[in-house]
């Protein structure tokens, strides 16, 4: 079983909103769907121009949010939700941060804040059901199933009708690829999608760093100890050279061996 | 007693700042972070991170570049201005933390980073870096504390790790420093590609340890003034020449960088994150430069304190440009500290003021050095012997 994911058919969006409510009503969110995501709608349906774009967690393949969190509160589980447990989380907001999406909303008026955004629907995966805005979607155009047979729909739909759709299939590629695709017959950047994303998943920009810390450790510590070690041990020769020099001065007044680099090495301290 | 109590401006000045930093705190703790800052999902960090830890952080860089030059290069003439700057590090760590307690949305969780990890994350490292270097400074400047009650067994006991304890910490404050700059690899899309780049860490790194110099000159010319002791210029004028050379590797390394990536007509663009990075580079490289390469400036005590001032207050705009300047464009949002953010973090800094105040009036801070830390000759003609000069 491959993991899941959905394909978002913008050329067959009503904008009904009817995935918004199923969604509301599925996760126990209150109010109904706002204009934008919020701490309490995790998918809301926008217009432009007369396209509606549904907005939602793209549920990355190799997520940023997963990579970010210091204390490991998000998951990516093999069915492709990503997931987040508040009872880890130390409200960092590094994940807000960090998304490349910006879809992790914040309950800002509350002590005790969560984080929140789509689960797509975990719950209902693991009871072997699809998503509730999938179900409730009147036209088809958010169509759920495993990842790789989405994509090979969403290139058979780009076939068949070349002069409908933009020849791009977003979330393919985007980040490292995304469990939630998008199909359309308007360029992207027109509806409000970041286009100019990096194609490679962004964890690994941190990991090359941080991968790096024990060679820094290592070879820093021994570096410093060894500067400590040269410098203190030439500290310490150049205290018992003046200590000499003093002795050799007190026992032979006006003698002719007093060591010459011992003036020089007083002059530097 | 009231007459006693004199009720100088500044006094007053610290007495407004802390009473509103106290509403803010209220605030924040009863109602939560929307009703006391003006963050917002599609701004997440603002002012108490921009400039209570980022900032923070990197004003305490003072503290392991001068354990670094008096300890590990034994330039011992450094030493007079060492305990000061520790302890300006420790505190600086402390007020870091508590901006931390101020920002967490569940500060109460904060311990979960020692039994959670994720190494993967970059917060992970900064939290650990955080925790233990706050630690190794404790210990470094627990011996000023030990000596006013004269434990000396415990002193003694403190300068046998010494030197493993002063590696520890420039090691972590190296990781440290330029992990705050990591924070950011992970935005290559929303940062702006002024202050985006993939030696963002090494950039954090570098700029650190010239701010740590400037601290160190500002915070050594503000006690002496403050304490009426005389300045130790011909040390605090060897510093510059560190940080001019340290200064000049940065703007170096930052120019190559845009010219490798491309990036140099960016600098030339009439936009708002243009103006914003030549005020950063001016007043925080290219003018203390300028300044420090003369020696009749790097003699006067004035021109010391002025050129530190110019890099202390660029790298506060670079920080700032960083979290603040560079990240709005992207997210189309728009950020001013509430008032409640500002007064808190003035009122940080403000504790850092008295509580270095109240030390140095009761801890033996500036008048060491006399003998206690002079070296035991014997000791050494001791140990010598046993040691072969020819090796």
């Amino acid at each position: 079983m491959g993991s899941k994911g959905m394909l978002i058919d913008m050329t067959l969006c009503i904008g009904c909103h009817a995935c918004s409510e199923a969604c509301k009503a599925e996760n126990g969110l209150p109010g109904e769907p706002g204009p934008k995501l919020s701490d309490t709608t995790y998918t809301v349906v926008e217009e432009y121009n007369g396209t509606f774009v549904r907005r939602l967690c793209q549920h990355c393949q190799d997520p940023t949010c997963v990579s970010v969190c210091p204390v490991g509160a998000f998951t990516k589980t093999e069915q492709g939700p990503v997931l987040y447990d508040e009872s880890k989380c130390i409200g960092c907001r590094y994940c807000m941060q960090a998304c490349p999406f910006q879809v992790p909303r914040y309950e800002w008026s509350s002590n005790n804040p969560r984080v929140s955004k789509c689960i797509m629907c975990a719950p209902r995966l693991a009871k072997g059901l699809p998503t509730a805005c999938s179900e409730a979607c009147p036209t088809g155009a958010t169509l759920f199933g495993d990842r790789d047979e989405l994509i090979r729909i969403a290139y058979e739909r780009m076939a068949a009708e070349p002069d409908k759709y933009v020849q791009k299939l977003y979330g393919q590629q985007e980040v490292g690829g995304t469990s939630v695709l998008y199909l359309s017959s308007v360029p992207f950047e027109q509806l409000g999608f970041k286009t100019n994303l990096t194609q490679a998943a962004l964890p690994q920009l941190t990991w090359n760093v941080l991968s790096k810390i024990p060679t820094v450790v290592a070879v820093g510590g021994v570096m410093l100890y060894g500067i400590w070690w040269i410098t203190n041990r030439r500290d310490m020769v150049q205290q018992v050279e003046a200590q000499q020099a003093r002795g050799n001065h007190a026992a032979s007044k006006g003698g002719n061996h007093v060591p010459e680099p011992v003036h020089q090495a007083e002059e530097r301290i | 007693m009231a007459r006693r109590f004199a009720f100088s401006f500044w006094k007053i000045m610290a007495g407004v700042i802390l009473a509103a930093g106290l509403v803010s705190t209220v605030i924040r703790f009863t109602m939560g972070l929307g009703s006391s800052t003006n963050l917002s999902d599609d701004f997440p960090w603002g002012l108490w991170i921009g400039f209570d830890v980022l900032t923070g952080v990197g004003l305490a860089a003072g503290g392991f570049t001068l354990a670094a030059i008096v300890y590990i290069f034994n330039l011992k003439r450094f030493e007079p201005i060492i305990r000061p700057t520790i302890l300006t590090a420790f505190l600086g760590y402390v007020l870091v933390i508590m901006g931390l307690m101020f920002d967490l949305g569940r500060p109460l969780q904060i311990w979960h980073a020692i039994i959670m990890w994720n190494p993967r994350s970059v917060m992970f490292e900064v939290a650990w870096c955080v925790m233990l270097y706050t630690t190794v400074l404790a210990l470094e400047f627990a011996p000023v504390v030990l000596e006013k009650f004269k434990l000396t067994r415990t002193i003694a006991l403190l300068k046998k790790i010494s030197i493993p304890l002063i590696i520890l910490g420039v090691l972590l404050s190296t990781l440290h420093q330029s992990s705050l700059g990591s924070l950011y690899l992970i935005v290559p899309d929303k940062l702006h590609g002024l202050w985006y780049s993939s030696l963002l860490p090494v950039f954090f790194y570098m700029s650190a340890i010239a701010a740590g110099c400037g601290m160190v000159i500002v915070e050594s010319t503000l006690s002496s003034r403050a304490f009426k002791r005389g300045v130790e210029v011909h040390l605090l004028a060897d510093i510059a020449r560190v940080c001019v050379v340290v200064l000049g590797m940065y703007a170096t390394l930052k120019l190559m960088d845009f010219s490798g990536d491309h990036k140099l007509g960016l600098l030339f663009q009439p936009r708002m994150e243009t103006y914003f990075w030549w005020a950063e580079f001016l007043i925080g490289v290219v003018v203390p430069m300028v300044m420090f390469v003369q020696q009749k400036v790097r003699t006067s005590p004035s021109g010391l304190m002025t050129g530190a001032l110019f890099v202390v207050v660029g790298f506060i705009l670079n920080r700032m440009n960083v979290t603040i300047t560079g990240m709005e464009g992207w997210t189309g949002a728009t950020y001013i500290p509430s008032w409640m953010e500002l007064s808190v973090t003035v009122s940080l800094v403000t504790v850092g003021f008295i509580v270095f105040a109240y030390a140095a009036k009761y801890l033996p801070l500036f008048d060491h050095g006399h003998g206690h830390e002079a070296p035991d000759e014997f000791d050494i003609v001791r140990d010598l012997n046993t040691v072969s000069r020819t090796s």
